[in-house]
């Protein structure tokens, strides 16, 4: 089980998540998180994509999105890329464990972001690894609900995905 | 910043977008000036729909296949005026088809139009054959008003929705003001690259809407930029990989014949000495009269180009994909050799089979760099002696040739038929096969010499698909011979179009292979099912099993007689005496489409074969033959 994380620059146009999702389907290929956002060029999109896989099918991953015409560029983000999600998560926490969940709120530098008399709601980010361990600790104390988002990455250093200089060594 | 600006491929399309555009549709024969003249003047207050047809006259289109309905039928009110000819056909699927049918004998963009729901649903089967096989076509749908979309209004489909996988790109056009840029889009996908069926749907409003034409449109496809040129360097170690086998072998597919690459391939396999195969998709690419050719490889290919892979050192694939039917069990494929793989589209490169060198780019170029490249490395250390490796081959094809035994029972023979069909129409006729036992003789049997005069449906294998491609490939090239060979099961699926062509002016020659069966299905049945003949029998009744698995006496249906009452010629034949002097007749009939009914043995079985799944090196030569290699020997 190898993850990797695919950072897609697509055109901005109706169908272009049905047609990346139907590759991934008809291909049989295994997404672990998409998430989609607007670029800093209003004609672009990105989407970044963890899939699952071992590096042989990766390979055929990147081609067959590449063929994809609205897709236009692909970068593998490997190890020198910073890489965050987005958590809300809706705790119990009546008042004698309230300070229970803040202060692991505060260890994780989750933000409190709703409260009332029963729960309280964080809002963190981080590291897929470390929002795993923010929920192990606030598990037992209860988890009404939460939601995640996907992925999102950059690659480090001056160099962007969207720039001409890039693009026209690609 | 902006997406146009920031990549290489558009700014080659930014700079020239009308070469583009008259590369893209042109074919052969067409030149970009003779496209810039055919396109009408820019207008104002037109119809979308005026747009489009003046769009399908701009990029050159003079043909194309469909039937109207409510939400296309503001199309088909310019289309009446229009210098493009229509054929309606009698079922959008013969529409596909048939536009696949002429591209394939053309060369150029094949193009076939349907109303939105049913009439586009009915494309889905062509488009995913024309995927499959690489062709290029166009397909217009009508669809429901913009207002209406999402609302399950009457003969709403998602076709774009539907289609996603089975076509290259697809597009909704969802203001007027676009069309003539998607139509020129459309044409250059198609026929660019790795050619593939392009959808375009059109809401109906869209069609009616007022609109401005002018054209050409710039091309705007920023991540569409396929290499064609191939990288110098994996050529030249290509080249010297080439030099160094002893047992090379060239895997040639579909795309040579795509490429229009048959010349510098005869020129490479000359330069270099080695066999060739041709693949289902590749036949005709290199004539079978060579002496350095091998035929067809794959689950029935013959013994020796099935095995000459096998035991090859050196693999030079070109255009072709390593499909399962060719490769057989993959683990097992090829085992000693390495694999020069040339595509056009990179992922083909890798998917099956690992490639040692990888070279991505069009067939043609590639060959001819090829060619450069190794006349170089054979100044310099002279010509490989193959010698050794063409007295082995010569020992299988003398052991193992193409053959087939005439029915005990007296029965006329399928294999014969096709065979005679073959030398009477001849080297110059355009054959078109459907799926099936029938399809594979005919890819046997008759011998082929010229690019682009073998038509079939290689990776979808779609029953149903000789006659309506006959049409096409007829309607493109009026002057050939064209022959649908097409087996009975595979004939009442599609033989609606028999009346189109008669309509129309279109005449086709069709050969039944007639055994009462679906016989390839029945083929297996007798080999892996201890010959239970579940629900083959065309002719019978109970074909389930159980009581009253008499046959008929009467035949169902009479293709005689259907034959004439669709406009067409019909003739039997049933003893081998008559199958000379029966395709004589046909062939003398020019004016109308005709239809031979050919009554064979039921029996014939399709040999050699690799059992699915199973591994080349488990070929059997005939039923129960299993060929004797010489081990230690290679």
């Amino acid at each position: 089980m190898t993850r990797h994380t695919l950072s897609v620059l697509v055109e901005n146009k109706s169908g272009v998540l049905a047609r990346v999702s139907a590759l991934f389907s008809r291909r049989a290929f295994n997404i672990e998180s998409l998430a989609v956002g607007p670029t800093e060029n209003p004609g672009l999109s990105r989407m970044t994509i963890v899939v699952d896989v071992e590096s042989q099918p990766l390979e055929q991953i990147t081609k067959q999105l590449n063929k994809l015409i609205e897709v236009i560029k692909i970068v593998e983000l490997d190890g020198a890329s910073v890489q965050r999600e987005l958590l809300l998560v809706k705790v119990r926490a009546p008042l004698a464990e309230r300070a229970t969940v803040l202060q692991t709120a505060e260890l994780f530098r989750a933000r409190v972001i709703d409260v009332n008399t029963d729960t309280v709601t964080l809002e963190a980010t981080g590291t897929p690894e470390k929002l795993q361990a923010l929920l192990a600790v606030l598990a037992p104390l209860g988890i009404k609900e939460m939601a995640q988002s996907g992925t999102v990455a950059l690659g480090r250093g001056p160099r962007s995905m969207t720039g001409a200089g890039t693009l026209r060594s690609a | 910043m902006t997406v146009t600006a920031t990549t290489t491929a558009v700014a080659a399309g930014a700079d020239a977008p009308t070469q583009v555009a008259a590369e893209s549709v042109a074919g052969v024969e067409s030149t970009s000036t003779s496209l810039a003249e055919a396109a009408h003047a820019p207008a104002t207050g037109i119809t979308g729909a005026q747009s489009l047809v003046w769009s399908l006259e701009a990029v050159g289109v003079d043909l194309v296949f469909g039937l109207p309905g409510g939400c296309i039928l503001p199309l088909y009110d310019p289309l009446f005026d229009s210098t493009v000819r229509h054929v309606l056909v009698r079922h959008e699927q013969g529409a596909g088809h048939a536009a696949t049918g002429y591209a394939q004998a053309t060369g150029r963009v094949g193009v076939c139009m349907a109303t939105s729901g049913p009439g586009a649903t009915n494309l889905v089967t062509p488009l995913a054959d024309a995927y499959m096989d690489s062709v290029p076509i166009v397909a217009i749908t009508g669809q429901v008003p913009s207002g209406a979309i999402g609302t399950d209004a009457f003969q709403e489909a998602d076709i774009r929705g539907i289609t996603m996988p089975v076509t290259k790109h697809s597009f909704l056009v969802t203001d007027a003001r676009e069309i003539p840029q998607r139509i020129a889009e459309a044409f250059h996908l198609a026929s660019t690259g790795r050619p593939g069926p392009v959808l375009i749907d059109v809401p109906k409003d869209v069609l009616q809407a007022t609109t401005d034409f002018s054209w050409p449109p710039r091309i705007d496809l920023p991540g569409y930029k396929p290499t064609t040129r191939p990288h110098g360097k994996q050529v030249r170690e290509a080249a010297t990989v080439i030099q160094a086998a002893t047992r090379p072998v060239l895997y040639v597919g579909g795309g040579v014949l795509k490429a229009g690459a048959s010349e510098v391939l005869a020129e490479l396999a000359e330069l270099t000495g080695a066999p060739v195969v041709t693949t289902l998709m590749a036949r005709g690419a290199f004539p079978d009269s060579h002496p350095q050719h091998l035929g067809m490889p794959g689950m029935h290919g013959t013994v020796t180009a099935v095995t000459s892979l096998q035991k090859a050192d050196v693999l030079i694939a070109l255009g072709a994909r390593f499909d399962d039917r060719v490769t057989g069990q993959l683990s097992s494929f090829a085992p000693g050799a390495t694999v020069v793989h040339a595509d056009i589209d990179p992922a083909e490169i890798g998917k099956n089979r690992k490639a040692d060198v990888p070279i991505v780019g069009d067939a043609k170029e590639t060959i001819t760099e090829l060619i450069a490249a190794l006349t170089a490395v054979q100044a310099e250390h002279g010509r490989p002696d193959l010698a050794e490796w063409w007295v082995q081959l010569d020992q299988w094809r003398a052991t193992y040739p193409l053959g087939y035994d005439l029915p005990e029972d007296g029965a006329l023979s399928p294999q014969y038929v096709i065979e005679r069909l073959g030398a009477i129409a001849g080297p110059d006729a355009l054959y078109c096969a459907g799926v099936g036992q029938h399809q594979m003789w005919a890819a046997q049997f008759v011998k082929y010499e010229k690019p682009g005069t073998w038509l079939n449906s290689g990776g979808l294998g779609t029953m149903g698909y000789a006659v309506p491609a006959a049409m096409g490939a007829k309607a493109g090239r009026p002057e050939a011979t064209v022959w649908a060979i097409d087996g009975d099961g595979c004939f009442q699926m599609t033989n609606q179009e028999l009346a189109t062509c008669a309509i129309e002016g279109i005449p086709i020659k069709v050969a039944v292979i007639n055994n009462g069966n679906l016989g390839m299905v029945r083929q297996w049945q007798t080999l892996f099912y201890e010959g239970r003949y579940s629900n083959t029998k065309l002719q019978h009744r109970g074909s389930g099993g159980g009581e009253g698995t008499e046959p008929r006496s009467v035949r169902i249906p009479d293709f005689v007689t259907l034959a004439e009452a669709l406009g067409c010629v019909g003739l039997r034949c049933e003893t081998p005496e008559d199958v000379d002097a029966t395709i004589e007749k046909a062939m003398a009939v020019t004016d109308r489409p005709v239809v031979i009914d050919f009554i064979v043995g039921s029996d014939a079985q399709v040999w050699p074969m690799v059992a699915a799944g199973a591994s080349n090196d488990d070929i059997l030569a005939a039923r129960d033959v299993r060929p004797v290699f010489g081990e230690g020997q290679v």
